[in-house]
């Protein structure tokens, strides 16, 4: 270990995080690999430790033998400090070697908040951040991830975006770099060809226009790029690999257990949601694979919890064979199963009884709404009576504590919409009074608001966010309604949301803005301890962003908006469809009821279907 | 009889910098992944049955750590560290595993080795000053005890230490008290900062080497 480092780490909160050496990790000898690519995660350890795509992507890559792929992540405050001051560069865990050596960095980028941290790990390994100021092939600076639905705050700084699923893509990319760098072609040269794998968005291939008002006039692609680039999916999900060895952190992270993917996609269609909609098209794993793979990961890692993931895990056609499945394993194991994001309204008591048998947490929902008219509008399909019946067994069942989550802002929000939520607090305090077996030890009722965020490629992306003020005003008018004693209310600061809208409906031009903040010690904005509002305020007024014209600002119909080259599936018609929907306070039908021919679908191949049973 | 069984083990490398707390967990799954789950206490909040006998601090290594465990089920213990060994972490290597005959109580003094680094400071000079600071009767300094802070002569607890001038460096071996009290090798260190801050390193580091009963006995 390098000797500057051997003596800061004792000095810095939890220095297991920055040594590597976990079980799992893969280690090979640098001289015999082609490639040598730092995985970077612009966020904490514990944090990228516990990202599923991080731990497929790791093994996929490093499936290639031409490449030795590590694993990097951004140091907290204390470890930044000692870093800067011994003058050590940003490293990857699993060699020790300076970053800045390495011949290609991709980044996970997985929300908005984390482009400062990109760029800042970028200088920590003494690179250039802009795309522009680095003229040779090497190091290529990529990178991946949700933010890729919506890549233009970003372009100038990475030298491409996979857009989608990286499990086929990265390595058709890695394959072309090593014949780039074997070749000794040039950086133009191999972002040229690369343009042509589907699913590589080079920014710098594309030359932008607007017009006087501020909006998009044009997006012209050079040197044979597509015009949309079109987003990569695995078809076929039980046959892609899977990483049944993940390392094992030998610190805490925040998902310490084996997680396992259900499916991609999601049959909802929540207006809001983003996930929901770039995700598509619905593609399951069967059950028989998930249990094989459950199981070689739980004996390969020694965990004791397993959790299913997906974005709405109940919606899983074989949820109870699943179960069957790997509770015939868990329970003479002593693991754990748990099943995040359960819906209110097929909420099974049976389950949350079967795996939840030594803690009973509390109950989540995500209500989003505060009126059945809000929430039809939305197009989020839950009903009061369906809170009401889950809460009502539940209560029986010896439960005491339970969450509800709305967000402020939706549109067509009224005020009456917001005194709903106080309400239905009410009426879920009832509803405790007259199941609860045991009143002795209360109820706790916790409601949490968050402020809407327009997101690209969802039905709100043409939506303008409401201004703070207006928040606050909402938050205000909830606050006062609610009254009892056994309702707590939380509101999430409303600051970090309009930042997020700038960062989420933002064009290349908010990229000045962003490498501002980040010149002016921002970094880690993702977390509370970092995030300066006024930092942000002050670099847009700087670099000339107007704030309004982003998140207040309500898009038309026909306005070329800054991601509308990146086509992820889902047709831009059938986005604006489904807005009308919404000021008509119409639902539309879950995908499995009725397809809504969204456009996913083209994006399947080999005879697979969209949600094949 | 009791179905207890005592493991030792080397935490070297980068393993150093795996916390206590850090370590019952990476040893609870390091089992689990070689087949062979820990017996889990009775009662309301279950945890697993491993005691690590003294805790070590972060940054420093050992190259003779005990831990006491029960198994859910049967082991051959002679197969056990190979097997154990073949799912840990980097550093982590265990050495044996055998039913324990003594208490830990029993285990009384700690042969460590480590060195001071020396900067810009001349090693032999240093050696030199260190060994004659170490000769002295008594050596009292503030610690933090269980009731705040509090003078402590850590003399009683230091049965040897020998200072060799090295490269840049002062290398270190001593026999130090394990428990009752406990001299943690940091404190060599941290009694130049308060008393001969002249002779304080810039950097320090340590590794267990032995342990041994109140006799000079290889505690086992």
């Amino acid at each position: 270990m390098d000797k500057a480092l051997e003596r800061i780490l004792p000095r810095v909160q939890k220095p297991a995080r920055y040594t590597g050496g976990e079980y799992n990790q893969i280690l090979k000898d640098k001289s015999q690999v082609d490639l040598r690519l730092a995985f970077c995660f612009p966020d904490t350890y514990e944090i990228g430790m516990s990202n599923l795509g991080m731990s497929i992507l790791y093994d996929t890559m490093n499936s290639l033998p031409f490449v030795w792929c590590e694993r990097v992540f951004a140091p907290w405050g204390d470890m930044y400090a000692e870093m800067k001051k011994a003058g050590i560069p940003l490293y990857a865990l699993e060699s020790g070697d300076p970053v800045g050596d390495f011949d290609s960095l991709a980044f996970s980028i997985g929300y908005e908040m984390a482009y400062t941290t990109v760029l800042d790990m970028l200088d920590m390994a003494g690179i250039p951040l802009r795309t522009a100021d680095r003229p040779n092939l090497l190091p290529l600076i990529w990178a991946g991830g949700t933010a890729a639905v919506n890549a233009e705050p970003m372009a100038p700084f990475l030298d491409l975006f996979v857009v989608g699923e990286g499990e086929e893509v990265d390595n058709e990319l890695l394959t072309l770099l090593r014949e780039a760098k074997l070749s000794g072609w040039s950086k133009h040269d191999f972002l040229v060809k690369a343009a042509q794998i589907q699913g590589v968005y080079v920014p710098s291939l594309y030359e932008v226009r607007y017009n006087a008002d501020g909006t998009v006039a044009s997006v012209t692609p050079q040197d044979g790029a597509p015009a949309r680039v079109t987003k990569r999916i695995i078809s076929d999900l039980d046959k892609v690999p899977f990483p049944t060895k993940p390392i094992v952190p030998s610190t805490e992270v925040v998902h310490d257990r084996v997680s396992l993917e259900l499916f991609r996609g999601c049959p909802r269609g929540c207006r809001f949601c983003q996930a929901g909609h770039v995700y598509r098209p619905l593609r399951a794993k069967k059950p028989e694979t998930l249990i094989r793979q459950g199981i070689e990961s739980l004996e390969n890692t020694g965990h004791e919890d397993v959790t299913l993931l997906s974005l709405s895990t109940s919606d899983y056609r074989q949820l109870p064979a699943l179960c069957d499945g790997l509770l015939a394993y868990c329970e003479p194991h002593s693991i754990g199963l748990s099943l995040p994001s359960l819906r209110a309204d097929n909420f099974s008591m049976e389950i949350m009884e079967r795996l939840q048998k030594v803690r009973k947490s509390g109950l989540t929902f995500a209500v989003e709404g505060g009126s059945q008219r809000l929430r039809d509008a939305v197009n989020k399909n839950v009903t009061d009576e369906d809170v009401l019946h889950t809460c009502s067994i539940a209560f029986a069942g010896g439960w005491n504590t339970v969450k509800l989550y709305y967000m402020l802002g939706l549109p067509t929000e009224t005020d009456e919409d917001i005194l709903g939520i106080a309400e239905m607090a009410n009426q879920i305090l009832h509803c405790w009074r007259v199941n609860a077996k045991n009143k002795n030890r209360g109820v706790k009722i916790t409601i949490s608001t968050s402020c809407f965020i327009p997101k690209p490629q969802s039905p709100f992306q043409w939506e303008a966010q409401i201004p703070l003020e207006e928040y606050l005003r909402r938050v205000n008018l909830l606050r006062s309604a609610i009254t009892a004693r056994n309702v707590t209310y939380n509101w999430h600061d409303a600051e970090t949301s309009l930042i997020e809208a700038v960062l989420s409906k933002g064009d290349r031009r908010v990229a000045d803005a962003i490498e501002e903040v980040w010149r002016q010690g921002g970094r880690l904005d993702a977390w509370t301890d970092f995030f300066s509002f006024r930092r942000w305020m002050d670099a847009f007024q700087t670099c000339g962003v107007d704030v309004d014209f982003y998140a207040h600002r309500e898009a038309g119909k026909d306005e070329i908006l800054p991601w509308d080259h990146i086509d992820v599936g889902v047709r831009k018609a059938h986005l604006w469809h489904e807005r009308e929907m919404c000021y008509e306070s119409r639902l539309s039908p879950d995908c499995r009821h009725q397809c809504a021919a969204c456009g996913a679908a083209k994006l399947l191949t080999g005879g697979i279907k969209c949600d094949e049973r | 009889m009791s179905d207890k069984l005592r493991l030792r083990f080397e935490k070297t490398g980068r393993a150093v910098y795996i916390s206590h707390l850090d370590l019952m967990h990476t040893m609870q799954r390091a089992f689990n992944r070689a087949g062979l789950p820990l017996k889990y206490s009775e009662g309301f909040n279950p945890h697993p049955q491993i005691a690590i006998a003294l805790p070590l601090s972060v940054g420093t290594g050992s190259l003779c750590e005990i831990m006491d465990f029960k198994l859910k089920g049967e082991a051959n213990l002679q197969e056990l560290p190979e097997r154990l060994t073949a799912v840990m972490p980097e550093g982590i290597r265990v050495l044996e595993a055998y039913e324990p005959q003594r208490k830990v109580a029993e285990l009384k003094w700690l042969q460590v080795e480590g060195h001071f680094d020396y900067d810009e400071r001349d090693p032999a000079e240093m050696a030199a000053a260190l060994q004659k600071f170490y000769r002295q009767e008594t050596i009292v300094i503030t610690k933090k005890t269980k009731r705040g802070m509090g003078e402590t002569d850590i003399c009683p607890g230091i049965r040897e230490i020998r200072f060799t001038p090295g490269e840049k460096k002062v290398d270190i071996t001593a026999v130090l008290s394990a428990q009752e009290p406990t001299i943690n090798p940091e404190l060599l260190a941290e009694a130049l900062r308060q008393l001969r801050p002249e002779l304080a390193p810039d950097f320090a580091k340590f590794t267990r080497i032995e342990t041994y009963d109140v006799g000079m006995q290889v505690y086992r």
